[in-house]
């Protein structure tokens, strides 16, 4: 029998941490599926030959963080989009418009409303007053050793919680969708994410997650189109029949249960939002281009990307509801209406077999395979920058490191999380790890979002005030999820929560923005005050990208 | 020296109007964005019936499907509106201001 500890349903309705759930439920391990398997080491040859050709490239530090910052608009456009839509987002998004209708496209527009604002209001000033990772923004005018060490250790933890995440979701998957243990898939991954970022740096993990954002994008493309074909490609068509035969009937296209408390909705909304542009391995993309043009270019083709698949996952999962939903063969049992075949999880897999076969259904099982091992590549090297650029070169080495020491140290950093993923993979097997995503955003957006834009949009910040702000942020929003129900109760078995809301977001980021005011009027150190009069260079500097770090030559 | 160009970019008069200019837009395209959205979030979790109505009559597409679908476009038009303007009208401003200090630098 095929168990799943979670079924997500009911958690569905409340948080980011229903993609997770649904993703990481607990699975029976599979018939060995050799579509799959063969099309993924297609794939693993493919961007080992990439990997092995972007070693001789890497040389520099800015090569090795940040591709020497030579990649285009559009490929940035691609591998951010790649960074962005995780296998929770084509399995997990699927599955939720399958079962809840109209309620996964509501959530679909929450994950996608951040991008203009970064646009507007953040990518021009990132690329202008940024260099590798995003610490060195909220640094560049205040106490370089304490600021760094703060924005150091909340990437840290939200590189680590999604990597948790990530892992455990991957061993899941990969047991279920290729048949093997769930060991053997953790190593596989921990492994290759290895590979890649050790040798291959930056420009490795970009080509490794525009490759498979392509392959994302064509395999859903393509099962769309098949699956849009039986309905004469009629967006009524399917819609009259999916009503009728869904047991939500006309409400399927009604707003449901996900967003009815009106603190969560909102709480939703700002955590995705600012989450969002708040997460260290996105944050680090916006470096890997030429100038401001170009980072600006990035974020209208990723966008563009985002919404064009989010658009194509609705369709799978309402055609999903008549293709897979009404035939015995992909339920348990033969019973329709019954346990899904694999878990919930399985709607977009069961999709392509019934419209494309065997193929189909092992194109994309590798294209899920490839995906997980794309996002968890782009994390270890943000996790990877914050400990060898910021605390080696900059807090522990005061900037006097070598670039040769530097590479060195980050290298040695990324086999270490690496190490690290593979161990906490294996020990959360059976854990609960929905809230861990939750968490990641949660803290993305209190900690290293608020800092971020006070820093460069706030002439009064000082460092006393980002400290706080930072750490104030950070423990807030751990504090939150930790007292919230998805931990308090359903991890720590506790009867009630302590704090009512799953989102932390809507509560962790004004006392962020407050502690970080506060602490910054009320400082009155000449140190302050040179940092206040330093945003004037940083404004000019941000304003007209004069002294950006530019692109190197190869 | 570097200082000094920041500050003679900083008393360019065109420098005042390429931030006033780009910041105005910015934030008013801001604006849209974040007003529209967290408008139907709040249509979503108070009247969430209004967005359950057929566009048409007898039609199965909700008002919310179709306003949704909007927002998707809309949003992403709106991306395109500010790079074009952007890296066009706004980048040629920026190349003239930093020509411009770097002339007085000689």
């Amino acid at each position: 029998m095929l168990r799943q500890i979670i079924t997500a349903l009911g958690l569905l309705g409340l948080s980011t941490l229903t993609l997770a759930a649904d993703a990481v439920a607990q699975t029976e391990k599979q018939a060995t599926n050799w579509h799959a398997i063969i099309m993924f080491c297609i794939f693993v040859a493919m961007t080992m030959g990439i990997t092995y050709w972007a070693a001789s490239r890497t040389k520099s530090t800015s090569d090795f963080y940040t591709a020497g910052g030579g990649i285009t608009g559009f490929q940035n456009g691609l591998a951010i989009a790649g960074d962005y839509m995780s296998a929770a987002t084509l399995l997990g998004l699927t599955a939720m418009v399958y079962t809840q209708g109209y309620d996964g496209y509501i959530y679909m527009l929450c994950f996608f409303a951040g991008w203009p604002i970064i646009l507007f209001l953040m990518a021009e000033r990132l690329r202008n007053l940024g260099k590798f990772t995003f610490s060195d923004i909220t640094a560049y005018r205040l106490d370089q050793g304490k600021v760094r060490t703060m924005a150091a250790i909340s990437s840290l933890t939200v590189v680590c919680f999604y990597l948790i995440a990530q892992m455990v979701g991957a061993g899941q998957l990969i047991k279920l969708l290729f048949g093997l243990e769930y060991n053997t898939a953790i190593f596989a991954v921990g492994i290759l994410m290895m590979v890649y970022v050790t040798f291959g740096g930056m420009v490795a993990t970009t080509w490794v997650q525009i490759i498979k954002a392509c392959m994302l994008l064509s395999g859903g493309t393509l099962v769309m189109f098949l699956a849009m074909s039986e309905f004469g490609f009629s967006f009524t068509n399917l819609l009259e029949k999916a009503t009728a035969v869904h047991k939500l009937g006309d409400k399927l296209m009604y707003p449901g249960a996900l967003l009815k408390d009106p603190v969560t909705a909102i709480s939703l909304g700002l955590g995705l939002m600012f989450g969002t542009a708040g997460l260290p391995h996105i944050l680090m993309r916006f470096f890997t281009v030429t100038d401001a043009k170009e980072a600006r270019k990035s974020v209208l083709y990723a966008s563009g990307f985002v919404a064009y698949f989010f658009n194509v996952i609705f369709l799978m999962g309402l055609a999903g509801i008549l293709i897979v939903g009404q035939n015995p063969e992909f339920f348990e049992g033969g019973t329709v209406g019954g346990k899904l075949v694999g878990g919930g999880n399985m709607v977009a897999m069961h999709l392509a077999k019934a419209v494309g076969g065997n193929m189909l259904l092992g194109f994309l099982a590798a294209v899920a395979f490839a995906t997980i091992l794309a996002v968890v590549s782009g994390l270890a090297l943000a996790g990877a920058s914050a400990i060898s650029h910021d605390i080696y070169a900059r807090v522990i080495m005061k900037g006097q490191a070598s670039e040769a020491t530097e590479i060195r140290v980050s290298k040695i950093a990324t086999i270490c999380l690496g190490a690290v993923a593979i161990v906490l993979g294996i020990l959360f097997e059976k854990q609960n790890i929905a809230f861990m995503v939750g968490l990641a955003f949660g803290v993305a957006a209190a900690a290293n979002f608020p800092v971020l834009i006070l820093s460069m949009y706030w002439k009064g910040l000082t460092t006393r005030g980002a400290l706080f702000g930072g750490y104030g942020g950070l423990i807030s929003a751990v504090l939150f999820v930790l007292f919230s129900k998805s931990v308090w109760v359903d991890v720590l078995g506790n009867k009630a929560a302590l704090f009512p809301y799953t989102q932390p977001a809507l509560f962790a980021m004004p006392i962020a923005f407050l502690l970080a005011y506060v602490f910054s009027k009320s400082d009155s150190s000449v140190r302050a005050r040179q940092e206040i009069d330093a945003f004037e260079d940083q404004y000019v500097r941000a304003q007209t990208g004069f002294g950006a770090a530019s692109a190197s030559n190869h | 020296m570097s200082s000094a160009m920041y500050e003679r970019m900083r008393a360019n008069p065109k420098f005042t109007e390429l931030v006033a200019r780009r910041g105005r837009f910015a934030w008013t395209l801001a604006f849209i964005v974040l007003a529209m959205f967290y408008g139907f979030v709040m249509v979503v979790a108070f009247n969430p019936l209004s967005l359950g109505q057929p566009i048409a009559e007898g039609s199965k597409v909700t008002v919310g499907v179709a306003v949704e679908l909007f927002m998707f476009i809309f949003f992403w038009a709106l991306t395109a509106v500010y790079v074009k303007r952007a890296n066009g009208e706004f980048d040629a401003l920026t190349q003239e201001i930093v020509k411009e200090a770097w002339k007085e630098n000689k």
